[in-house]
Parts: structure tokens; C-alpha cells; sequence
């Protein structure tokens, strides 16, 4: 990329201030979630701590945000929730991105039957009722299947399962965008002179086909983290995501509906940095979009 | 067009019978079966005792024997029975069907009848002040986990000022009508916000589009009033595309049920595939769970049909060769 281009999308992006605010939001949730154990260490205080005498705690000093209903300090809690959930929500994204992303390559560069059979299986996963389908997977009992007993047992799987199968149904619109986006390049001169040239055709999708489609992909991939990490909070507020002792902001609402007479406070929190998070994946998705891909605001939602 | 509309129904029935096959399989991998659920209620089962169990009822067999048989009942009118109603599986299907459509059908109602006229404006003064209002309100809209929206409804107007029920369907004691409206406002108003964002996005961007065309600018030449070229023209070409949108976005619809009849324990279709899946009540989550995506099987094959039969410049060929 040129200095002059990379230099008007950055200036592009600068003018969209809710996009720029919502970047600088994000980092500072990342910077926060990723200092957990700093701010832990610095408070003295164990987050896995249970103290059954101090439940409900109102914040002081020692807690800023009081405690939850086992008397854990909530403001750690909240902290290493947000980990787990803006891990799920990156990497998920990035996963689906990848998946569709070499799905879209193939319909489009090949085309014929096999575009035909991708789409049509693309079709296929659109239409299935995403939710249930979801809560079946994660209602999976993994010993029941060939995998190592040691690994099932351990606390990260869930966290793993989580990426695994919100990827394995999340791929479907970078899939539409990179085979839509491959089928227009395919016929472009670049690609044509690289097939003159006896170029192989994995090359010729990789190095000459996908630089020039990424900016679509950027854009769909931060939108989708935003929609991820809403799933992510259902799927553990219903129980079958993430499992405590582990924090989500998902599971730390399970409870909160039923002590929501004991203490609002505890359902309030987590939902509201779900909140502030996905919204900031939207806003930082449009802008981009204005910044990346000025066209397609004209044309998308059609 | 009868081509278009015989691969269309060729399609869905596979993509209904590939996913009986893995929604059957995946259910066998769920913790408990049967014999789990024995075992755990008669501690005095040996291991060999549950082998010959496993056996007699057959649940030793390949998944796909198991599966074939399954299909073959229900091809018969079978579903088998439910393990926690203990009843015939459609017996629960009906009525819990019934009261999803009512919630899902006011709630896409309520929020189309404020979408269009929010997404009108909003396209109209395109860029103003009130459009960008709304346009944030619409991301908040989209970004808001259903889930915690219904939970602080409810911490608002069950717990804090103590208006309307938290939960449930009615008053014990039956009650009129009106006392059962009251159950519902909460789940409709929770449901009407999560689908109303999304909508209203749809109908300005279509009505924007509208306002380009040139059938808009030959009404206003013409010296056809504001009025006419904005509700005679331009928003009843706009209001096709959002039409089908929203059929096709039913399975996101019935996403949401699940998660808006689970929390306000509105017995529906979501809550019932919700409580099936985590009850081991297998008959009763696989028949809901394949009811669900015949559902939005069929809502995006009249979607198709929908968008031929009110656009007259889209036939099913054209269909057919972008496809």
C-alpha cells in the first residue's frame, strides 16, 4: 500500500469520531482485562476468594464494586470476565474469517460445480436456526467422543468448545463476501497476467487474489466479533458456554435473575460492558467500512 | 418458474433431512441417555445390568440403523413420546406452538408498524440531526444482549415500580383476558426492541435507495406533491425489500423467542426446545428443534416467492442465473 493511500484511509478513518472513540474504548477494555492480575495483586485480594460472610457486600474501599452473591470481589470479576469474553469474541472472529475466507476463495476461483455445492452448503447453514443448533453443540457431553480424557477434563475446554462451534457456523457471510469479492477479481488483469505467467492457483488466491479483497473481510470480521461476543453471553447465561468457576460476562448474569430482588447491582454490570463492548465492535465495523470500503455504503443493504 | 420453485423445494427437503440426521446424531452425545437417567434413579444397576438394557432397547445398535427407524416412524406419524410430559410429542407441540406465534407475530407487528415510519423519516432527512440520532439509537439497538434487556425490564417495571408480572403466562385463579395481556407486555416490548434496530437500518437504507430512483424523480417532474412521491412512489417500492428481510430473517426471530420465553417464563416453542435440550426430554427437543428449521425453511422459500410475485422486474429466471 502506498504511503499517500494508507495515508487517506487513516485520515478517513480519523473523521469518523464514534469509530476513533470506540477503538481508544475497546484497547482501554483489552488494557483493563489484561491487567487483572496486576490490579489483584495490587488489591490484595484473591478474585476465586468465596467469603460466605460478605455476600451482597454494597462497594468501599476494599471492594470498589461490593461483592457478588458467593462474596467475590465483583470488579475482578468483571476484569477476568471480560479475558474469557474478548478472547472468544477475537479469536472466534478471526476463526470464522479464516473459514469463510478460504470457502469464498475456492467457490469463487474455481467456480462451476464446486461454487455451486459451496454456495448451496452455505445457503444450507444460513438457514438453520442458529440458537437451538448452538445449544445442542454446547450441550455435547465430550466424553462421549475420541478425545483425549485429560484434556475433556480441563477448566480451558469449555473455552475452546465455545470457539470451536460459533465458528463452525459463524463463516457463512465472510464466505458470501470473498466469493462474491474473488468472482469479480478473478477476470481482472493482475490475475490473468499471473496465470500467463504459469502461477499455481493457491498463489494466485493468495498472493494476488486476497491482498486485494481483505478490506471487506476486515470490516466483516470486526462486526462479527461484536455479534460473537453476544452469542458468547447467551450461550453462558443459559449455562452452556463458559463454566464457572471461570467468569463471562455471560455467566455472571445467570444468577443475577434470580437474586435480581437481593442485589440489581450484580445484574447490571456485566450487561452493560457486553453492551458498551459489541456496540463498540459495530461502530468501529461502520467506520472502517467508510474508511476501507467507501462503495459499499451505497450499495450494502441492498 | 415452477423450475425455480421445484429445485427451491428439492433443496430445503434435503437441508431439513441432512439436518434430522445431525441433530439425531449430535443428541446422542448429549449427557443421559435413558439408561443414564436409569441408572442414576436405581442405584442397585450393575454395569451388565445397563449392557442388557442398552440392548433390549436397542441402543446399542449403529446411530444410523437407529436413525432409519427413527425416520421411518416419523415418516409414519410417529414422534414417540415425551420423557418429561409423558405424552405424545405433538400433544406439546401445539399448544406451545401457538403461544410463539402469538408472541413472535405481535412483537414483528408492533415493530414493523415503527419501523417504517421511523425508517421514512429517518431517510428523508438523511444525514440530519434526527437520522443520526436514530442511527445510534439502531446500533444500540443491535448491540443490546436480549437476554440483559429483558432482565432490566424486568428490574425496572416487575421489581422497581412493581407495574407488571416478572414472569409467566397469567393469574393462577385464570383470570380475564386483560389479566393474560398483562403477562405478555414485558416478552413483546423485549422482543419488539431487538427486532426493531434491525428493521429500521432495513427500511432507510431501502427507502434512500428508493428516493434515487428514477421513477421518484419522473413523479416529482411530473409535479406530483411531496406527499404523493414519498408515500404513492418512493415507500411502496421501499417497503419490498424490507418484506422479505424480515421473512428471511426468521430464524433470528426464533432465536430470540428462546431466549425472551426463557427468561420471562412465556411457555412457548423456545422454552419448550430450551428445557427439552437441558431436561434429556430427546423426543420432544429433536421433534422441536426440526419444526423450527422447517419453519425457517419455509419462511425463506416465501421470501423467494414473496420477492417474484410483488417485484415485477424480478422473474424466477433472473433468480435462477444469479444463483
Amino acid at each position: 500500500m502506498t504511503e499517500a493511500r494508507s495515508q487517506t484511509l487513516w485520515r478517513r478513518f480519523l473523521e469518523h469520531r464514534l469509530a476513533v472513540a470506540s477503538a481508544l474504548l475497546l484497547a482501554l477494555f483489552a488494557l483493563l482485562a489484561l491487567a487483572a492480575p496486576l490490579v489483584e495483586a495490587s488489591m490484595g485480594i484473591d478474585a476465586r476468594q468465596v467469603d460466605l460472610f460478605n455476600r451482597f457486600a454494597a462497594p468501599d474501599a476494599q471492594h470498589p464494586l461490593g461483592t457478588d452473591e458467593a462474596g467475590r470481589d465483583l470488579l475482578l470479576r468483571l476484569l477476568y470476565g471480560g479475558q474469557v469474553s474478548l478472547f472468544v469474541g477475537l479469536v472466534t472472529a478471526l476463526a470464522s474469517a479464516a473459514i469463510g475466507t478460504a470457502i469464498g476463495l475456492a467457490a469463487g476461483y474455481h467456480g462451476g460445480r464446486l461454487d455451486r455445492f459451496l454456495m448451496r452448503f452455505t445457503d444450507g447453514v444460513i438457514a438453520l436456526p442458529l440458537l437451538p443448533l448452538l445449544i445442542i453443540l454446547a450441550a455435547v457431553d465430550l466424553h462421549k467422543l475420541p478425545l483425549p480424557a485429560d484434556w475433556v477434563r480441563s477448566e480451558s475446554v469449555n473455552l475452546y468448545r465455545i470457539v470451536v462451534i460459533i465458528a463452525l457456523v459463524g463463516w457463512t457471510t465472510v464466505a458470501r463476501l470473498v466469493r462474491g469479492a474473488t468472482l469479480s477479481a478473478r477476470t481482472r488483469e493482475y490475475v490473468r497476467a499471473a496465470q500467463a505467467l504459469g502461477a499455481e492457483p493457491l498463489r494466485i488466491m493468495l498472493r494476488h487474489i486476497l491482498p486485494n479483497i481483505a478490506s471487506p473481510i476486515v470490516v466483516a470480521t470486526t462486526l462479527s466479533a461484536g455479534a460473537i461476543i453476544l452469542l458468547e453471553s447467551v450461550l453462558s447465561f443459559l449455562g452452556l458456554g463458559i463454566q464457572p468457576p471461570v467468569p463471562s460476562w455471560g455467566n455472571m448474569l445467570t444468577n443475577a435473575q434470580e437474586l435480581i430482588y437481593a442485589s440489581p447491582r450484580l445484574a447490571t454490570y456485566p450487561g452493560l460492558l457486553i453492551f458498551l463492548t459489541v456496540i463498540a465492535f459495530n461502530l468501529l465495523g461502520d467506520g472502517l467500512q467508510d474508511a476501507l470500503d467507501p462503495r459499499a455504503r451505497a450499495t450494502r443493504l441492498r | 418458474m415452477s423450475r425455480f420453485l421445484s429445485t427451491r423445494l428439492v433443496e430445503s427437503l434435503a437441508v431439513l433431512a441432512l439436518m434430522s440426521f445431525i441433530i439425531y446424531g449430535l443428541i446422542g452425545l448429549m449427557p443421559g441417555d435413558p439408561i443414564d437417567v436409569m441408572i442414576a434413579s436405581n442405584p442397585k444397576l450393575t454395569a451388565a445390568d445397563a449392557k442388557v438394557l442398552r440392548a433390549i432397547y436397542g441402543l446399542d445398535r449403529p446411530i444410523i440403523d437407529r436413525y432409519l427407524e427413527w425416520l421411518g416412524a416419523s415418516l409414519r406419524g410417529d414422534f414417540g413420546y415425551s420423557r418429561s410430559f409423558h405424552r405424545p410429542v405433538f400433544d406439546i407441540l401445539g399448544p406451545r406452538l401457538l403461544n410463539t406465534v402469538l408472541l413472535l407475530g405481535s412483537s414483528s407487528l408492533l415493530a414493523i408498524l415503527i419501523a417504517i415510519p421511523l425508517g421514512m423519516w429517518a431517510a428523508l432527512r438523511a444525514h440530519g440531526l434526527f437520522d443520526e440520532a436514530i442511527n445510534l439509537l439502531c446500533f444500540a439497538g443491535v448491540s443490546v444482549p436480549s437476554f440483559w434487556l429483558a432482565l432490566v425490564l424486568i428490574l425496572v417495571f416487575a421489581v422497581g415500580l412493581g407495574w407488571l408480572p416478572a414472569g409467566g403466562m397469567g393469574p393462577v385463579d385464570g383470570g380475564g383476558l386483560l389479566a393474560h395481556l398483562r403477562y405478555m407486555i414485558l416478552p413483546v416490548t423485549s422482543l419488539t426492541i431487538a427486532s426493531l434496530a434491525s428493521f429500521t437500518r432495513f427500511m432507510r437504507a431501502s427507502m434512500l435507495d428508493a428516493l434515487r430512483q428514477d421513477y421518484v424523480r419522473t413523479a416529482r417532474a411530473k409535479g406530483a406533491s411531496p406527499q404523493r412521491v414519498v408515500l404513492g412512489h418512493a415507500l411502496r417500492n421501499a417497503m419490498l425489500p424490507v418484506v422479505t428481510i424480515i421473512a428471511l430473517d426468521f430464524g433470528a426471530l426464533f432465536s430470540g423467542a428462546l431466549v425472551t420465553e426463557t427468561m420471562f417464563a412465556y411457555l412457548g416453542m423456545g422454552k419448550m426446545i430450551y428445557d427439552a435440550i437441558i431436561g434429556n426430554d430427546f423426543n420432544l427437543a429433536l421433534v422441536g428443534l426440526l419444526f423450527a428449521t422447517l419453519v425457517v425453511l419455509v419462511g425463506n422459500f416465501f421470501a423467494d416467492v414473496g420477492y417474484v410475485a410483488l417485484d415485477p422486474r424480478v422473474s424466477f429466471r433472473s433468480l435462477e442465473e444469479q444463483r
